[in-house]
């Protein structure tokens, strides 16, 4: 396990895009997005609404496919087919919205559509509970009760802890989390940002979405910056201010970095910087 | 890697991460597991509790004001009569987990039990053929329905009323002028007819009840030593023994029931002829409730079932086919439904016009609620359709025994409406309560 949260850049990066286009018919959404997630960091995607953070999202879960560009998982090119593709590469999104199953307890969500099954087709309910403790323990996670808990009487904080245990209990090696904390309150969200650290600490690569400078800030150790489609600047956590980070958002650049004025004017084409 | 950035990667030593509470091997006391139970209770996970309450309630309300309501001969006619309606619910339980509903299943049944009808006496088939024509016609309706909605997207209360109007006009069709048709064959009536011998061997129900305790009793004891082996918080042993006891003696106490002679007046003709014994159809009846509680809760098709009922997206996105769950529920809706057609065809040894119409679907659908199956979807197991089935059973029966006189049968409709009205609110409180208020 290589694990170095300062801020050098200790490691290889497991994800790599270069030059990522995207259109939706006549709509260009990725104008040349390069983007790196390094195992054991927290890399932070920001951007203000409609800059294409979703977008890319999807298209590193195989949700869309991308129209050209360089797609690198481990150092190896891949064409990714869909969701399924990127979670045998070890891909896995926690989507905003969770996608719990309120009258399922913790156990059977963490193991929704990949049950254990006993050597006579029945569902091993002893494996998966033990798996999913162990998972929740080795993410320091105390706060729920029991694991037979219904997630119905789970609170936002533990919902959303259940669903970031979900996607690494699958020995994953990205993990996408897509605004963890916006509906949470302060414990809560100090809460989750402790996992999400933990997280990266246990050595896997972690993007967090986020419109909160705060959390970004606290919890990130490289930031990239979407605006209008193109990626304005990825950088180390330790090299920025939050004003310039709210600059990169708002304008695309802030001083020497970012776009050129002139690409960041016509928001246009990427190629241009 | 040093030892030391070793510890700050995991702030947990070995020996420590399985002493997280989540994991505690510790077995939970009787006192613990009666609590948690209770919690789970006010949490609105009620299940069942509320129809056991109310039979409970109406078989001793009914028994003091009726003095013939328990008579051997009336339970076994009761449980006679709601095979059918019982049948039919196990299959409307998965429908209803899906948050759907299949308002068809009545006169799906009527018109399979008429295809059987017509192939047994028109074309003079084997039982076993016919009986396979109505489970064919089954799955061919359920598959259909499933697809419009699943596929076309049409909401399966318009697709199901649809059809079962059209099945009521073509069950007229099918039966023809006459507007029966008698089947008299007998291996079909054998199922559970009145007739005197058509009954379980006073031995074989004994039999039956040891099988079904014993593998019920090994089942339970296995689940709890397996938990406790790998160190999880299992039922406690004098719990599963009570629950095991439970059945055993309220097994017995029906097996010997049914083991008095229901001949009710002695004369010198039938002083020689004897009605004892389980009837057939309770078997029949055990072999569905546990195939289909064992596809529900044992396999990851009925995990699937739950997760689609509660979360549909985070079924999808978990990589379940929800398309093939929601036709499958359907289709195994429509099936049962076969069956239950079936049963009534064999103990009215015909059909008739209006075959599985009137409140049959209505019934059915109140067994299930009644026992406990939501309405929303996603909470609901297969015993509720049976617990539910007794009650609607026994209200029918009560009713019929204390309302005499021309407006009886309106009265009994009334009140079994104001039950389901009382079951569906019921779960509909229940699933508020369930909720977190945060």
């Amino acid at each position: 396990m290589s694990v170095d949260a300062g801020p050098r850049v200790a490691t290889e990066p497991i994800l790599r895009l270069r030059g990522i286009q995207k259109s939706f018919g006549p709509v260009h959404v990725l104008k040349g997005v390069d983007f790196e997630a390094r195992p054991g960091e927290v890399t932070a995607l920001v951007g203000d609404n409609g800059a294409g953070k979703s977008t890319l999202v999807k298209c590193i879960g195989g949700t869309y496919s991308i129209d050209e560009g360089e797609y690198l998982f481990d150092g190896n090119p891949v064409n990714m087919h869909g969701p399924r593709e990127a979670a045998a590469l070890g891909i896995e999104i926690v989507y905003q919205d969770l996608a719990l199953a309120d009258n399922l307890d913790i156990v059977q969500n963490m193991f929704l559509g990949r049950e254990e099954v006993t050597g006579m087709r029945t569902l091993d309910e002893a494996k998966m509970e033990r798996m999913a403790g162990q998972t929740l323990a080795s993410l320091s996670v105390r706060t729920v009760k029991s694991v037979r808990q219904k997630v119905s009487s789970l609170s936002g904080g533990q919902r959303q802890t259940v669903a970031i245990a979900k996607a690494v209990l699958w020995n994953s090696k990205l993990v996408i989390l897509d605004e963890p904390t916006a509906a949470l309150g302060v414990a809560q969200t100090a809460q989750v940002l402790d996992l999400v650290r933990r997280l990266a600490d246990q050595g896997l690569a972690v993007v967090l979405i986020s419109h909160n400078m705060n959390d970004v800030l606290q919890v990130s150790d490289s930031i990239a910056a979407l605006y209008l489609g193109q990626m304005a600047a990825q950088v180390r956590r330790s090299e920025v201010t939050h004003t310039q980070i709210v600059e990169l958002i708002t304008a695309g650049r802030s001083g020497d970095l970012g776009l050129t004025s002139a690409a960041a004017a016509n928001g246009g084409n990427g190629a241009l910087v | 890697m040093s030892s030391i950035s070793n510890e700050a990667i995991s702030p947990l030593a070995p020996g420590e991460e399985l002493e997280a509470g989540m994991l505690s091997g510790r077995t939970l006391g009787t006192v613990e597991y009666v609590r948690d139970y209770v919690q789970r209770l006010r949490g609105g996970e009620m299940g069942a509790i509320p129809g056991l309450i109310g039979l409970v309630v109406l078989v001793i309300l009914f028994s003091i004001l009726s003095s013939g309501f328990l008579s051997a001969y009336n339970v076994e006619n009761m449980v006679i009569d709601g095979a059918p309606t019982i049948i039919m619910a196990m299959g409307l339980v998965f429908v209803l987990l899906l948050g759907e509903i299949d308002l068809s299943a009545g006169t799906a049944s009527g018109a399979c039990a008429v295809l059987a009808a017509v192939e047994l006496v028109r074309h003079h088939m084997n039982w076993v053929v016919a009986v396979l024509a109505a489970a064919v016609l089954g799955v061919v309706i359920g598959a259909f329905i499933g697809w419009l909605r699943a596929k076309i997207g049409i909401p399966s209360f318009v697709i199901t009323l649809a059809a079962f109007l059209s099945f009521q006009g073509v069950i007229v069709i099918m039966v023809g002028g006459n507007g029966s048709i008698l089947v008299p064959d007998h291996t079909l009536d054998a199922l559970e007819s009145a007739s005197t011998n058509d009954y379980m061997p006073i031995w074989g129900g004994w039999a039956l009840l040891a099988v079904v305790t014993l593998g019920y009793a090994v089942i339970k004891f296995r689940t709890v030593a397996r938990r406790r082996a790998s160190g999880l918080a299992a039922e406690p042993y004098q719990i599963a023994l009570t629950k095991v006891a439970a059945l055993l003696v309220c097994g017995a106490v029906f097996v010997y029931y049914m083991g008095i002679n229901r001949i009710v007046s002695r004369t010198a003709l039938t002083s020689s002829i004897k009605a004892e014994g389980v009837p057939w159809i309770v078997p029949v009846m055990l072999v569905f409730l546990f195939a289909l509680t064992f596809l529900l809760g044992r396999t990851r098709y009925g995990r699937h079932v739950y997760a689609v009922g509660g979360n549909d997206e985070a079924a999808r996105r978990a990589g379940i086919r929800v398309d093939m769950v929601r036709i499958s529920v359907f289709v195994i809706c429509s099936l049962l439904a076969a069956f239950s057609g079936i049963v009534s065809l064999s103990l009215q040894a015909g059909v008739n016009s209006a075959q599985g119409g009137g409140n049959t679907l209505l019934l059915a659908v109140g067994a299930a609620v009644i026992g406990g199956t939501s309405l929303f979807g996603g909470r609901g197991r297969v015993i509720d359709a049976v617990i539910g089935g007794v009650v609607v059973e026994v209200i029918s029966y009560g009713m019929s025994d204390l309302i005499t006189g021309s407006n009886g049968p309106g009265w009994q409709l009334i009140i079994t409406g104001i039950v389901l009205l009382v079951a569906a609110g019921f779960d509909a409180v229940s699933r508020r309560a369930g909720q977190t208020r945060s």
